[in-house]
């Protein structure tokens, strides 16, 4: 069984929907495929008159430049895709700590924002709206000029926390030193948090089961706590911290993280804290008051009102927005550029400037931005998906 | 509840003394906070008006000259103001670039003005984007030629952003359409133009207009870099401008398509008359939204060597007599984009009351 044709039909081919949305649709194909290979052919003719060969052969040079900081061992005699990698990881390193501490501070101004205290309500608005209407480049300037201009020299270090020194070298930190015996404080944890997973999962069986409720998150976090506490007592502390203390001419011990990264770090987490503050209070105060009446007049006690009624609803309507925050956060990242900081970006326009290979250099640029926006945005949805509304 | 007891006590004091009880002292924690902020506000505000006001020195012919006096100093944007807003456009021409931003900004604001109808607000674009090009560029009028090297600072950071949600707004739409079709090639190519521009910082956008988009010319052709990234603004608005207009798309119910449709309108008709005209009143905070984030992307185009207020602050501080000056002049610079974009969110924020 065909469907009629047009002319079966009685009228002429081009009034009828189906071929003329063909059509269309081969119109604008046809017009994309024009214009991308006269811009193909074109940028071959450019390519042959300055003498550049297109390909991916120059990735097996050697980069030459020095990356700092490098999670991984780097030397400027390693090869240009190496170098990207280490540019990459520090691109992640950034991006996985700024959402992190992002969201804290974020959690933090919203609930700031919603508090009923007149004062801290105002300042937390002027924050957000300081945060929201200025350029984030012009506040990444302002703190790397901060660290770096404004701040003292190693001698005169501020001394904001004990064993956290900033001076303009960056900001110096204790790290913990790990003696031998900590491998069973961490074996205590993992067992306890294995046993934490299983006490949760019984517990929540048994509440579908019976209906009585069950003390979980205290007795998780005892589970969680009390076993690595007690092997590090029993095992008499092994475990110090490595403080910085003041050499020569700079700190030694501890971990010092350089200007560039702690201005980057700072400017990206209090920037979108922001935005996320926002989105918090917004995704809160869209809980109808009704809900948490609901909720304490079929005697639930406060606490559980938040956790059981309003902060599930909540999370609803803040995961989207939370997503494109974490996805502004890593782009955003690029702005390291900016102020000198070696992430995936800046790596790749340093080869860019040195082998003059735009088209591929900043393909490699694209694929790595975009399947980072892509599985974000994708890991994000699945957990969306996970706690969205079941309709109907 | 003891003031409902007491009608009797309600008067001027008490209610302040209700209201400071009701809103900084309600909890002990509250009262805590309020404590900790009166303390933080007491170290940190009267130090700061002091270097910004009463100590601050608002004529000096170098930062030198200021440090006697140990406040801000001032004179470096007294002395400067003209370069940071226009840069390197002749001085004696700068009336032009003034004209310009005032007239971009009069039509931001005809924008935002409701009785006007699209029809009119389309005639007005046209002719300001004229007129910006005529003043700025010179050339004919008598008014002398003035190379796009040279459109520099606020008018420049103007051009880009208010130009270019103009021309991008047309291609938006037409992507917001093209992602909610049911032509599948046409779907397809609306998603993946808007993925990939979503999914890309915008400085590699501007990075690549200025390095890869000369290889793509026809070889010999040259462009003004300015117009390489102006393109580079408008392809990368469109995408996130089609996401506004789809989000406006969607909150229309499909009893207006289907009346629209048995009114035996064609799929043109039905969304010029009926569809958009809704969608595009319910998008607009987020449009709003986008503009406020591509002004503030312009402060990214120094990267690619085009001079903007932060790259003429720089200049600035290059000069020998204004080193440090940069707090100054990036105060200077913030304020303006927080006056703007300020002024933006406000409106939008109306808006949605008034909805």
């Amino acid at each position: 069984m065909n469907p009629p044709t047009a002319a079966r039909r009685g009228f002429a081919w081009w009034n009828d929907e189906r071929s003329r949305a063909l059509l269309f649709q081969a119109l604008i194909i046809g017009a994309v495929i024009a214009v991308l290979t006269y811009l193909g052919r074109n940028a071959s003719l450019n390519l042959g008159q300055q003498g550049i060969s297109f390909g991916f052969g120059f990735l097996d040079h050697e980069a030459g430049f020095e990356i700092s900081p490098a999670l991984i061992p780097y030397t400027p005699a390693a090869s240009y895709p190496y170098a990207m990698l280490v540019g990459l990881l520090n691109t992640l390193m950034t991006a996985v700590i700024g959402i992190v501490f992002a969201t804290l501070l974020g959690l933090v101004v919203g609930l700031l924002r919603l508090s009923g205290n007149w004062l801290v309500g105002r300042l937390a608005l002027g924050y957000v709206e300081l945060m929201r209407n200025t350029p984030l480049v012009l506040q990444l300037f302002v703190w790397w000029n901060v660290l770096r201009i404004s701040a003292p020299g190693p001698r005169a270090a501020w001394h904001v926390l004990p064993g956290v020194f900033v001076s303009n070298r960056g900001v110096a930190l204790p790290v913990p030193e790990y003696d031998p015996g900590f491998r069973w404080v961490m074996a205590a944890l993992v067992i306890g948090i294995l046993a934490a997973i299983g006490l949760a999962h019984w517990a929540r069986r048994r509440q579908e089961r019976t209906g009585q409720p069950f003390p979980t998150l205290g007795a998780a976090l005892a589970l969680i706590v009390l076993p690595p506490a007690a092997v590090f007592v029993a095992l008499g502390a092994p475990f110090h911290l490595d403080t910085p203390k003041l050499g020569a001419f700079n700190f030694r011990g501890g971990v010092t993280v350089t200007p560039e990264f702690a201005a980057l770090l700072v400017g990206l987490v209090v920037y979108t804290a922001a935005f996320i503050g926002e989105i918090v209070r917004g995704g809160i105060q869209a809980v109808s008051r009704g809900q948490s009446e609901a909720a304490l007049a079929l005697g639930l006690k406060r606490r559980q009102v938040l956790r059981l009624v309003v902060l599930p609803q909540a999370m609803r309507t803040m995961i989207p927005p939370l997503t494109s925050e974490y996805l502004n956060l890593t782009k955003n990242s690029t702005l390291a550029v900016a102020i000198g900081f070696a992430d995936y970006f800046s790596v790749t326009n340093t080869i860019l400037n040195q082998t003059g290979h735009a088209i591929e250099a900043m393909t490699l640029v694209a694929i790595v931005y975009l399947s980072l926006s892509l599985s974000l945005s994708l890991l994000m949805n699945l957990y969306n998906r996970r706690i969205a509304l079941v309709e109907r | 509840m003891a003031d409902i007891a007491h009608p009797a006590a309600i008067g001027p004091v008490p209610q302040v003394y209700r209201w400071l009880r009701a809103n900084l002292f309600g909890t002990p924690f509250s009262a805590l906070l309020t404590i900790l902020v009166c303390y933080a506000l007491i170290r940190i505000v009267p130090p700061f008006i002091d270097w910004a006001l009463i100590n601050a020195t608002w004529t000096a012919p170098n930062e030198q000259a200021c440090a006697a006096r140990g406040g801000a100093c001032w004179a470096f944007i007294t002395n400067w103001y003209r370069f940071i807003l226009f840069g390197r456009y002749p001085y004696a021409e700068q009336w032009r670039p003034t004209v310009v931003v005032l007239l971009l900004i009069a039509l931001l604001l005809a924008s935002c003005e409701r009785r006007l109808s699209g029809r009119t607000l389309a005639l007005l674009w046209v002719m300001g984007v004229v007129a910006v090009l005529v003043l700025m560029g010179g050339g004919i009028l008598g008014l002398a030629p003035v190379d796009t090297d040279l459109w520099n600072g606020l008018p420049l950071a103007l051009i880009l952003a208010v130009g270019g949600l103009a021309l991008s707004f047309p291609l938006g739409v037409a992507l917001a359409l093209g992602r909610r079709s049911h032509l599948r090639g046409i779907r397809g190519f609306s998603v993946a133009y808007i993925e990939f521009f979503r999914g890309l910082p915008f400085i590699t956008v501007l990075f690549m207009a200025a390095h890869m988009v000369p290889l793509f010319l026809p070889p010999g052709m040259t462009t003004a870099l300015l117009w390489r990234i102006e393109v580079a603004f408008i392809l990368f608005l469109a995408a996130y401008l089609a996401e506004a207009v789809r989000g406006g798309l969607q909150a229309i119910p499909r009893g207006q398509y289907e009346a629209a449709s048995a009114l035996g309108l064609g799929y043109w008709r039905q969304m010029r008359l009926v569809i958009l005209p809704q969608a595009l009143r319910i998008a607009i905070p987020p449009l709003v939204g986008t503009f406020i984030g591509a002004f503030k992307d312009t402060a990214l185009v120094s990267f690619v060597g085009l001079f903007d207020l932060l790259q003429n602050v720089a200049v600035g501080t290059n000069d020998p007599g204004w080193r440090s000056s940069y707090v100054e002049g990036y105060a200077f610079v913030a304020t303006i984009y927080f006056a703007v974009c300020y002024a933006m969110s406000r409106y939008s924020r109306s808006l949605e009351a008034r909805q």
